[in-house]
C-alpha cells in the first residue's frame, strides 16, 4: 500500500500514568506543533481533488444531467453520476435509502448529483458549474406535523413515518391533583466540528482501494462503501486520519464513496475537502423536536404521570433517526421516577436537511421539555426547582420510562444538591464588557435582570435495545531494545475526547508496562464499535483491559506458578522467549429490544446523569443574554483520566449553551440559510463563562473499573438549565430554544 | 503571476502565486505547511492565525502577497531543536485541546496576547481569544493553559 505523506502515527508518550492519573496526551505534542495529520493535510503526489455538486432545491425530479461541458474542461479527470456507482446506489445506517448519487429526484437541498476530479481544487469547483442539470420543481415537505397526514406526499415508498416509539407503563388513565401542560420545540442544532469532512482515497492496482478518512465508525463505513463500490469488505481499507471533532456528524458517510469512486475511475490518488458551506450541506444536523408534555403530581409535587408526543424532524433520509427517537422516548421522562409514563415519540420523513446523530442523542430534545415542565410544577405546587428535583429524583432501584430497573448509581437528588450548593458568582461588576450585549456597549446595567436555573438530564451510555455492542482489541508485547513495550492495536476512533490516552493507560495498570504505543486505527483490526453514545471508555477499553489479561495469562503460563501483582510480574525475564500478542472481542452485558406496543424491557447498558445550575443576566430591553455562571455535577463512575473528564463535562456544557441562546440552523421551505460561522453562531470565549465542576464516583459494578460514559450528560443538562435561568429573570414563558432576543422583548 | 519572497519558519522561499492567493492556501498548499489549518473559510474561527513580523493575523485573511519580504511564523516553526514553546507545552500540559483543530490558532493568538501582556487575568485571556473558536473543550482548560504559560496559574 502507498501511504499518504503526513500519514497518521502511532503515538506514544514519554510521561507514563496508569488507570486514575490525569496523564498527557499521546498525541498531544503533535498537536501542538501542528505535526498531526488531519484528513485534510494528507497528500499525494500525482493526487487529484474531487468535488461534489448538489441539489440547490429541496425536492425536485431531474429531469436532464448532462457532464459534457464538464468533462471537457482543462484539468478534468473525471465526472461521474448515479450511473457511475459501481455498486448499490442506496446506503444509510440503518435504511438503506440514502442514494451516493442521486439518480430521479433529490430530496433535500445539498444532495449529492455529480462528482468531479480535476488536477487543482478550483478546477474541479468550476467544473461542477459546468454540470448541466434541469430540474422538476416539487412542492417540499417541510413541516413534521403533518409529514404523517394521508393528504403529504410520500418521500419514500412505505411513507413518511421512519419510527414510532410508544411507551405504555402504568396507568394512562390515572389522575393527578396538580397537571401543568405545554408544548415546545428545539430547533436545529448543528455539531460544527472545526475541521470539515475531508479524505483522501488511493486506488490499487488490483482493484481495491485503500481509504483514509475522518470519521467514527470504520467498519460500518467500510459496510457501506464496499456494497456502493461493488466490492467485497476486504478490498476497501480504511486508516482513521485526524479528526477535527465529530459530535455524531462523522457517524453517516459524506465524501467516503465519492472519493473511492473517483480514484477508482481515474486510477489515481483523489482527495476530497469540503469547505465549511459544503460541511453545513455534508452531514445530518441535531433532529429539531415539537413536544407536547403533560405531567400529572400530587400536592407536593411528586410525579403521578407523565404524558408526552414528541415528534423529531429526521430529513430527507433516515439515517440515525429510528435511535434517536428511541431515546427521546425511553428517557423522555427524565431521570425522574414515576410510575404512570405515556409517550409516543415519532420520526418523520421531510424535504428538510437529513438529522441524524449529535452528542445527546434524542435525550437533548426531550430534556429541554421535561425539564421545563419540572419548573412549571414546581411553581404550580409552590416548592422550589431544587426541591422539585430532589423530591422526584430516580435512584439506584428505581425503574426507567422503559420500566428498567436502575441497577447502579442514579444519584439524581446528590447531584442537584452538589450543584446548588457550590459557590454563586459574584454580582455584577458593573464592567461594561461583562454585561449582555458585551463590547458592544449597549447597557450600562439598566434594563438587566440577574436569573438562576437548574437543570438535570439522564442519559444511556452504549448501543441499546439489544443491539450487538462489542470492540476488538490487540495487544502485543514485546521487548524493544530490551525494554518492554505493549503495543495497543484498536479501529476505534479518537475524535479528540482522549481515548488514545486511556487505552495508553488501561494497558500500562493491567500489564505493568512504562512503554506502550497506540497503533494507528484501521480496518486491519476487528471493529471497535461506533465512537458515539458515550461508549467507547467502556467498550474499547473493556477490550483493551480484557485483552490485557489474556496477554498476562499466556505470560504467566511461561512461568507456572507465579503468583504477585501485574506490576510485578518480571516482565523482561518472561519475555525473553519473544512476543505475547492477543486478540479479543468484548462485549457489554446484553440490552433487550423494547416491547413493540408498550416499549417496556431492559434496552440500556447503563445511565448517567448530570446536573447544571446556570446563571444568567438578561437585557429585558434588548433581548440579550449572558450567561454569567454554568457549573456542572456528573456521576463518571470512575474518573479514568481526572483531566479528561472535566474537560469533556466542560466541552458538553458549551454545546448545550450554545443550542441554549445561539445555535440554530435556520430552514426556510426546506432551504439552508445560514451555512457558515459567521451566521450560524457558536459559543466563543466570551460567551462561555468559567465554570465549576463537581465529579462524582460512584462506582458501575458492571462497568470496567466502574466507570460511566461522561460525554454526553453535559450536553444534556446545561441547555435546561440556562433556559430555566432566563425564564428566572425574566418571567417568560420561553417554550422555543435557541432562545431569541425576541423571544425576550416580545418584539 | 506574481513573484513573491517570504520568509516561513526561518526559511526563505521565492515563488510565483496568483495574486488573490490567500497566505493559508499559500501556506498549505505551495509549502505544505499543513500545520496551518482551515476551520472556516470566513475569518470567523481563528484556526488559521499565524504570525506576520510577530503579530497575529488571520491567514485567511491575508493575501500571499501581502506577506512578500515579510516574516511568517506558523505553528511548525515554534519548537526549538525539539524544545517545544513555553505556551505549546502549556497546552499540551494543561490539556488545553482535544481534537486539536482550534489549537494552532489558539497558540499563536495566545503568544501574541502574552507578548502584549506577559501576566493576563483570567478575563484579559478571555478577551484576547475572542476571536478563536474551539468546539470541543468549552475554553476553560484554554484559558487554564495560557495562565499556566504566563507563569500565573495557580
Amino acid at each position: 500500500m502507498t501511504v499518504p505523506t503526513r500519514a497518521p502515527d502511532r503515538l506514544s508518550s514519554p510521561i507514563s500514568a496508569g488507570v486514575g492519573e490525569s496523564a498527557v496526551r499521546p498525541d498531544g505534542t503533535l498537536k501542538v506543533t501542528g505535526e498531526f495529520a488531519y484528513s485534510s493535510d494528507l497528500w499525494m503526489d500525482g493526487m487529484l481533488w474531487g468535488a461534489t455538486l448538489r441539489s440547490p432545491h429541496a425536492y425536485a425530479r431531474i429531469v436532464h444531467l448532462d457532464t459534457t461541458r464538464a468533462l471537457a474542461a482543462t484539468g478534468v479527470f473525471a465526472v461521474l453520476t448515479h450511473e457511475d456507482v459501481p455498486g448499490r446506489n442506496a446506503y444509510g445506517l440503518e435504511h438503506k435509502d440514502q442514494p451516493v448519487l442521486a439518480s430521479d429526484v433529490v430530496r433535500y437541498q445539498g444532495e449529492p448529483v455529480a462528482i468531479v476530479a480535476a488536477d487543482h481544487p478550483q478546477t474541479a469547483r468550476r467544473a461542477v458549474a459546468l454540470i448541466d442539470v434541469e430540474y422538476d420543481l416539487l412542492d417540499p415537505v417541510v413541516d413534521p406535523s403533518t409529514a404523517l397526514d394521508e393528504a403529504t406526499p410520500r418521500l419514500h415508498p412505505d411513507g413518511n413515518l421512519v419510527r414510532h416509539v410508544r411507551i405504555r407503563k402504568g396507568n394512562d388513565a390515572v389522575q393527578a391533583d396538580v397537571v401543568v401542560t405545554a408544548d415546545y420545540e428545539v430547533g436545529m442544532q448543528d455539531q460544527a466540528f472545526l475541521g470539515p469532512e475531508s479524505g483522501l482515497a488511493v486506488p490499487a492496482e488490483d482493484g481495491s482501494v485503500d481509504l483514509f478518512v475522518a470519521t467514527q465508525w470504520l467498519h460500518v463505513d467500510r459496510g457501506q462503501i464496499a456494497p456502493a463500490l461493488g466490492l467485497d469488505e476486504d478490498q476497501v481499507r480504511i486508516t482513521l486520519s485526524g479528526v477535527g471533532g465529530a459530535f455524531g456528524a462523522r457517524e453517516d458517510l459524506s465524501m467516503q464513496v465519492h472519493a473511492c469512486m473517483l480514484a477508482l475511475r481515474t486510477r489515481r490518488p483523489v482527495k476530497v475537502v469540503y469547505s465549511r458551506e459544503e460541511s453545513f450541506f455534508g452531514h445530518v444536523h441535531r433532529h429539531p423536536a415539537r413536544m407536547h408534555y403533560e405531567h400529572g403530581a400530587d400536592r407536593d409535587g411528586r410525579l403521578v404521570y407523565v404524558k408526552a408526543e414528541i415528534i423529531l424532524d429526521g430529513g430527507a433520509y433516515a439515517s440515525s433517526t429510528p435511535a434517536v427517537v428511541a431515546n427521546a422516548a425511553t428517557l423522555g421522562s427524565g431521570p425522574y421516577a414515576v410510575d404512570n409514563v405515556t409517550i409516543d415519540s415519532y420520526g418523520v420523513y421531510t424535504n428538510n436537511p437529513p438529522c441524524g446523530a449529535m452528542r445527546g442523542f434524542g435525550a437533548v430534545q426531550a430534556a429541554f421539555g421535561y425539564e421545563s415542565q419540572m419548573d412549571r410544577l414546581a411553581e404550580a405546587v409552590g416548592i422550589d426547582p431544587v426541591e422539585i428535583r430532589v423530591r422526584n429524583g430516580l435512584a439506584e432501584g428505581g425503574t426507567t420510562a422503559a420500566g428498567q430497573v436502575i441497577d447502579s448509581a442514579a444519584p439524581v437528588a446528590e447531584l442537584v444538591r452538589w450543584v446548588h450548593d457550590l459557590p454563586m458568582p459574584p454580582p455584577s461588576s458593573g464592567d461594561l464588557r461583562s454585561m449582555p450585549g458585551g463590547v458592544s456597549n449597549s447597557t450600562h446595567g439598566e434594563g438587566v435582570v440577574r436569573g438562576v436555573g437548574y437543570g438535570v438530564g439522564i442519559k444511556n451510555i452504549c448501543f441499546s435495545e439489544g443491539f450487538d455492542d462489542y470492540s476488538t482489541a490487540r495487544v502485543r508485547l514485546e521487548l524493544v531494545a530490551g525494554e518492554p513495550v505493549a503495543s495497543v492495536h484498536t479501529s476505534a476512533v479518537e475524535v479528540g475526547q482522549g481515548l488514545v490516552t486511556l487505552l495508553a493507560q488501561i494497558a500500562r495498570t493491567e500489564l505493568g508496562v512504562q512503554q506502550v504505543t497506540i497503533e494507528p486505527a484501521d480496518t486491519s483490526v476487528g471493529s471497535a464499535g461506533s465512537t458515539s453514545a458515550s461508549r467507547q471508555t467502556y467498550v474499547t477499553g473493556g477490550a483493551v483491559q480484557a485483552v490485557c489479561q489474556q496477554v498476562r495469562k499466556r505470560l504467566l503460563e511461561r512461568r507456572p506458578g507465579y503468583v504477585g501483582s501485574p506490576g510485578d510480574m518480571p516482565l523482561r525475564e518472561l519475555l525473553v522467549d519473544g512476543p505475547v500478542e492477543e486478540t479479543v472481542e468484548w462485549r457489554h452485558r446484553p440490552t433487550t429490544p423494547l416491547d413493540p406496543e408498550t416499549g417496556q424491557g431492559s434496552p440500556h447498558v447503563q445511565l448517567a446523569f448530570a446536573a447544571h445550575r446556570a446563571v444568567v443576566d438578561v437585557d429585558t430591553e434588548l433581548g440579550l443574554v449572558k450567561v454569567v455562571a454554568l457549573d456542572c455535577a456528573q456521576d463518571v463512575g470512575r474518573a479514568m483520566n481526572p483531566q479528561a473528564v472535566v474537560g469533556q463535562i466542560h466541552g458538553g456544557s458549551a454545546q448545550g449553551l450554545g443550542l441554549a441562546v445561539m445555535e440554530e440552523i435556520q430552514v426556510v421551505d426546506g432551504l439552508l440559510r445560514n451555512p457558515s460561522f459567521t451566521d450560524y453562531l457558536i459559543p466563543t470565549i466570551l460567551d462561555m463563562p468559567p465554570m465549576q465542576v463537581e465529579v462524582l464516583e460512584l462506582a458501575d459494578p458492571h462497568a470496567p473499573y466502574g466507570l460511566r460514559g461522561v460525554g454526553e450528560p453535559p450536553t444534556i443538562s446545561s441547555t435546561p438549565a440556562i433556559v430555566a435561568a432566563i425564564r428566572a429573570a425574566t418571567g417568560l414563558e420561553l417554550t422555543r430554544i435557541p432562545v431569541r432576543p425576541e423571544h425576550l422583548t416580545g418584539t | 503571476m506574481t513573484r513573491i519572497t517570504v520568509n516561513v519558519d526561518g526559511t526563505s522561499y521565492t515563488d510565483d502565486v496568483e495574486p488573490r492567493t490567500l497566505l493559508v492556501h499559500y501556506l498549505r498548499e505551495q509549502l505544505g505547511k499543513t500545520g496551518t489549518v482551515v476551520g472556516c473559510d470566513t475569518s470567523n474561527c481563528g484556526a488559521c492565525t499565524v504570525h506576520l513580523d510577530g503579530r497575529s493575523v488571520k491567514s485567511c485573511s491575508v493575501l500571499a502577497v501581502q506577506a512578500d519580504g515579510h516574516e511568517v511564523t506558523t505553528i511548525e516553526g515554534l519548537a526549538t531543536n525539539g524544545e517545544l514553546h513555553p505556551v505549546q507545552r502549556a497546552f499540551h500540559e494543561n490539556h488545553g485541546l482535544q481534537c486539536g483543530f482550534c489549537t494552532p490558532g489558539m497558540i499563536m493568538q495566545s503568544i501574541d496576547l502574552l507578548a502584549e501582556n506577559p501576566d493576563p487575568t483570567d478575563d484579559e485571556v478571555r478577551l484576547g481569544l475572542e476571536g478563536n473558536m474551539c468546539r470541543c473543550t468549552g475554553y476553560q482548560n484554554i484559558v487554564k493553559s495560557v495562565r499556566a504559560a504566563a507563569g500565573g496559574a495557580k
